[in-house]
């Protein structure tokens, strides 16, 4: 059975290859159909694949399926490698990417490109399954610029707006950044081991100098930042919510952005191999920007951009745990996480279709009378986020708390404020979108106005600066741009909005994740042995360079009775604030934290100042040095060539004589060599 | 004089000939008399080729005059050919008018 | 009796050379021409290549020159030339420079040399031999050792006849040869410079 995984990604490659050349003639229910089907059938093979596994010594099973780059001693095989760590991520990937094309049938019905939204669909599905099932380094890359390609069509999908234009632009530099990263960890692999397999450089890691492994790891980790987003590449995830909304679930939530944990665990050994100080780094930024990114999204007003943060903050949670040694946790809160935060953004989707096009959450409210399904839905996935037990995210982040409270008691208070920020960020959100009052039609505009006086001088602050710098911040402007033409548009149907309920292709996958949402955490329950069951099923992976934490009863206790504390302090504080208005939400709504504490603008001004001045010399450079040598062989052809050609005069007594000359020549020189 | 050092005097006769036919065919513009000096040059190698066919008491000499003979013949036919085609075109034509694969 | 043969052949030779390049009229080139090849079979008589000398006179004088004749009389090419004007500058000097070149290295090496100049063993084989006619010695050879270089000859001759009768086909549209261009004209235009560009 386990032979089939080659269908695993075919699946996905014939609906890419149909959809690509017969979908404007396929029509648009039928496209979405036949899209959802193959990624659904490759959930089917996958679950059987699954099956098959347990059969396979180890339960790992290379597929070869040939010769890709036979270049000398460089040899590069198109194979998939499946063992615990690649299957756990196959499974999860092809189900919510199913769920999600399923919803996306109701989500992007109407528009004029949708068959086309489904061969991008199909594409990243493709690309994201070669990412996690290449057996190879090169294989593996593949598919992580594959997705990054489809990353930037899907952000970019509706082009006709410059801001999305530019937000895919943003996404695909930055990640640029980190493929190079990858691109130079990959050369190193191969020249220090020759070979670039997993199954092979692997196992030799341990013997591997110091120096080397840590360059390795550090050239891997900055392609991992760039992917995953942490600091200081993340700034290109908020903006990744210019895209349809099931492509932020699904890419810029569930999947994609964590090929980067994937890639780590992935090359574990090497991590284990490198510097001490290496896992201390990844353990440090990604608490950084957990922290950071919660902290921004406190302030967020866009219901897809604190997602975005919150998004952000979570996948740096997973980099606190590849760091702090727990590999298995940070799989486990990437499942979890891809549960509950898809089924978030579909949620917010499922709101945002609701609402007309409406992202601001300042103009919703009390709609869970009215989406009763996706309000539902959306308040299982809120629980499990905030860590409320006994929901998915409440194991899943406990979990990662303790292998960092092994790693320093530092870093787990980082976590546990963060988990509050994170329960408190997510019910406001909840509270303003579900409950309280409508603000949505007339009843809501004064308070607007004060509200929109307010932000208003902050977007126009850095609409300003914004529009100061040239195109190479310009991606920033999309950030800035994102609330203004939203706010314009509002006040055209401001009075006629009519909250509805999705249909049901969209409310479907919402219930699926929610209940997965909340039984996630069965995957790994930490009381005993046999309840880790991720634990257990990812051992040959990465149990040699996993951290054991041999908690006993009453440590572990305490861990989860601290997380349910901060958990409920969070909701409690938002309630406070955001229902019973005993504060001011201004006071907690920093405008600090709501323009991301000022990196964009940071990056904006550095680009236009001494940024740019650096790219103008470098560009003159190419000019004056490049160029000129190219131009300067150019004119030197050419100006030699117009002296040369008057040579070729076209008198054919002319050509004679030279040919005389050269006879003459010839015979001087053989006769200073005769001799009689 | 003996017959040896006569034939010095035929070889150093031939590279006169031959010299005269080269600069006839650099100085000269109307093709027809080129073609002559062309012929000039030819006779010249020729008289060389059998003056040495007896210096070596070797036949060959005169069987490679013979075959120079017929590639004259056939230089000729071609080139009077050329000529007949370029006066068609351009009555008075010299060969220096004739430029056109000038660079 | 051979000596006094070749100093009046020589002296015509010359005389005939000299006149073919500095005729004005090509006709008179023609005629000089004609003399220099006649002298030329008799200095072939005189080396004792009978065939070739009556060859020379029957094919040179006889042929060729006469078509060279009927060609110039055809398409009335024989005005004169005017040898005063050179329009390639130093083109006479380097002829000059060249021919007296080649002349002087021969001689030189013929008057420093002597026989010894003529390299090459004398031959055993295909000895000019007394007992037989010159002719059938010559033919000899054509037939044996040079067979194949007499075929190739007979294709090169079909060749250059198929040539000739194509080149002086006369085609229907028959254009007029256009002057040359100047130089100026065919593109000279610098190289674009590519500043406009740069941020490409």
């Amino acid at each position: 059975m386990v032979e089939l995984l080659w269908l695993i990604p075919a699946l996905p490659l014939a609906g890419f290859v149909v959809l690509l050349f017969f979908g404007k003639r396929i029509g648009e229910p039928l496209a979405g159909w036949l899209g959802t089907a193959m990624v659904a059938l490759s959930f089917l093979v996958s679950i059987v694949v699954f099956i098959g596994l347990w059969d396979q010594p180890e339960h790992t099973y290379d597929l070869k399926l040939f010769s890709w780059i036979p270049a000398g001693s460089f040899h590069v095989d198109l194979a998939f490698l499946l063992d615990p760590l690649s299957m756990t991520m196959v499974l999860f990937i092809t189900g919510i990417a199913a769920l999600i094309h399923l919803y996306s049938i109701g989500y992007m019905h109407g528009d004029s490109r949708f068959p086309r939204f489904f061969t991008y669909l199909n594409l990243f599905v493709l690309s994201m399954l070669l990412l996690v099932l290449g057996d190879n380094l090169v294989v593996t890359f593949l598919g992580w610029e594959g997705v990054g390609a489809c990353s930037y069509f899907l952000i970019s999908f509706w082009f006709e707006k410059d801001a999305n234009a530019t937000a895919g632009k943003k996404a695909f530099i930055t990640n640029r950044v980190g493929d190079w990263g990858f691109m130079v960890g990959t050369f190193v692999v191969f020249f220090t081991f020759g070979t670039v397999k997993y199954s092979e450089f692997l196992p030799l890691s341990p013997g591997l100098a110091q120096s080397t492994a840590t360059l390795i790891a550090v050239m891997l980790f900055i392609g991992a930042i760039g992917k995953s987003a942490q600091i200081p590449l993340f700034i290109w995830l908020p903006d990744a919510m210019a895209g349809p909304t099931p492509v932020s679930a699904l890419i810029h939530a569930a999947t994609m952005v964590t090929a980067g944990v994937y890639l780590l665990v992935r090359v574990n050994p090497i991590l284990a191999a490198s510097f001490s100080w290496l896992p201390w780094l990844i353990a440090i930024v990604g608490a950084l920007t957990a922290l950071l990114a919660a902290s921004i999204a406190i302030a967020q007003t866009d219901i897809k951009k604190v997602l975005a943060y919150s998004t952000v903050s979570q996948l740096g949670y997973m980099f606190l745990a590849v760091g702090s040694g727990g590999y298995s946790a940070a799989i486990f809160h990437m499942v979890t996480h891809a549960f509950f935060k898809a089924c978030l953004f579909l949620g917010s989707g499922s709101v945002i279709h609701g609402m007309h096009e409406e992202q601001d959450m300042r103009r919703m409210g009390a709609l869970r009378k009215l989406m009763p399904i996706t309000a539902g839905t959306f308040i299982v996935g809120w629980l499990s986020i905030a860590g409320v037990p006994p929901f998915s995210g409440f194991w899943s982040k406990d979990d990662i708390l303790s292998y960092a409270l092994h790693k320093s008691p530092v870093l787990y208070a980082i976590g546990l404020f963060t988990a509050l920020l994170t329960a408190f960020y997510m019910s406001r959100q909840v509270f303003l979108v579900f409950f309280g009052k409508a603000r949505w039609g007339e009843s809501g505009d004064a308070e607007l106005a004060a509200m929109e006086a307010h932000t208003a001088a902050h977007d126009a602050d850095a609409t300003t600066d914004d529009a100061r710098s040239d195109d190479l911040g310009e991606a920033t402007v999309a950030a800035a741009a994102d609330a203004g033409p939203v706010a314009v548009a509002t006040e055209h149907h401001a009075h006629d909005v009519h909250p509805h309920e999705s249909p049901w292709t969209m409310t479907i996958p919402l219930v699926v994740l929610a209940v997965l949402s909340a039984l996630g955490g069965l995957l790994n329950l930490p009381f005993n042995e046999n309840t880790e069951l991720l634990n257990k099923w990812l051992e040959p992976v990465v149990g040699a360079n996993q951290v054991h934490l041999g908690l006993s009863g009453a440590q572990l206790t305490v861990e989860l009775v601290v997380s349910t504390i901060i958990a409920l302090l969070g909701i409690a504080i938002a309630y406070g604030v955001y229902l019973q208005r005993r504060v001011d939400p201004e006071r907690i709504e920093l405008p600090l934290f709501a323009n991301g504490w000022y990196i964009d603008h940071g990056i904006s001004v550095f680009a236009g100042g001494p940024g740019r001045r650096l790219f103008e010399l470098v560009a003159t450079f190419d000019r004056v040095v490049i160029d000129g040598a190219v131009n300067g062989v150019g004119r030197l052809t050419r100006g030699g060539a117009t002296r040369l050609r008057t040579v070729q005069n076209g008198y054919v007594r002319w050509y004679a004589l030279m040919v005389g000359l050269g006879a003459v020549l010839i015979i001087a020189f053989v006769l200073t060599q005769v001799t009689f | 004089m003996d017959t040896s050092n006569l034939d010095i005097a035929y070889l150093a006769l031939s590279a006169i000939l031959f010299g005269l036919g080269g600069f006839g065919l650099l100085v000269r513009r109307n093709p027809l008399v080129m073609i002559m000096c062309v012929e000039l040059m030819l006779n010249a190698v020729n008289l060389t080729f059998v003056t040495f066919g007896r210096m070596l008491d070797d036949i060959s000499g005169q069987v490679i005059v013979f075959f120079v003979l017929v590639v004259a013949a056939a230089e000729v036919v071609v080139g009077l050919g050329l000529v007949v085609a370029m006066a068609r075109r351009r009555p008075g034509a010299t060969a220096d008018d004739l430029r056109l694969l000038r660079g | 009796m051979e000596t006094a043969v070749f100093a009046v052949c020589a002296v015509i030779v010359i005389l005939g050379g000299l006149g073919v390049i500095f005729s004005r009229n090509p006709v008179h080139s023609a005629l000089s021409l004609v003399a220099t090849l006649f002298a030329i079979a008799v200095l072939f008589l005189n080396l004792g290549a009978q065939l070739l000398a009556a060859v020379q006179v029957i094919v040179y004088t006889g042929a060729i020159v006469v078509l060279i004749l009927f060609v110039m009389m055809l398409l009335g090419v024989d005005t004169d030339e005017d040898l005063d004007v050179e329009p390639l500058v130093g083109q006479r000097a380097f002829a000059a420079i060249i021919a007296l070149g080649v002349v002087g290295a021969v001689l030189a090496v013929l008057i420093v040399g002597g026989h010894d100049a003529v390299t090459g063993a004398r031959s055993v084989t295909a000895a000019v031999a007394d007992g037989y006619e010159n002719v059938y010695q010559l033919g000899r050879q054509l037939f044996t050792t040079y067979v194949f270089a007499l075929e190739v000859t007979a294709g090169l001759l079909t060749i250059a006849v198929v040539g000739a009768v194509v080149l002086s086909h006369r085609p229907k549209d028959l254009q007029p040869l256009p002057e040359p261009e100047s130089m100026t004209e065919q593109g000279d235009e610098p190289l674009t410079v590519t500043t406009e560009e740069g941020g490409h």
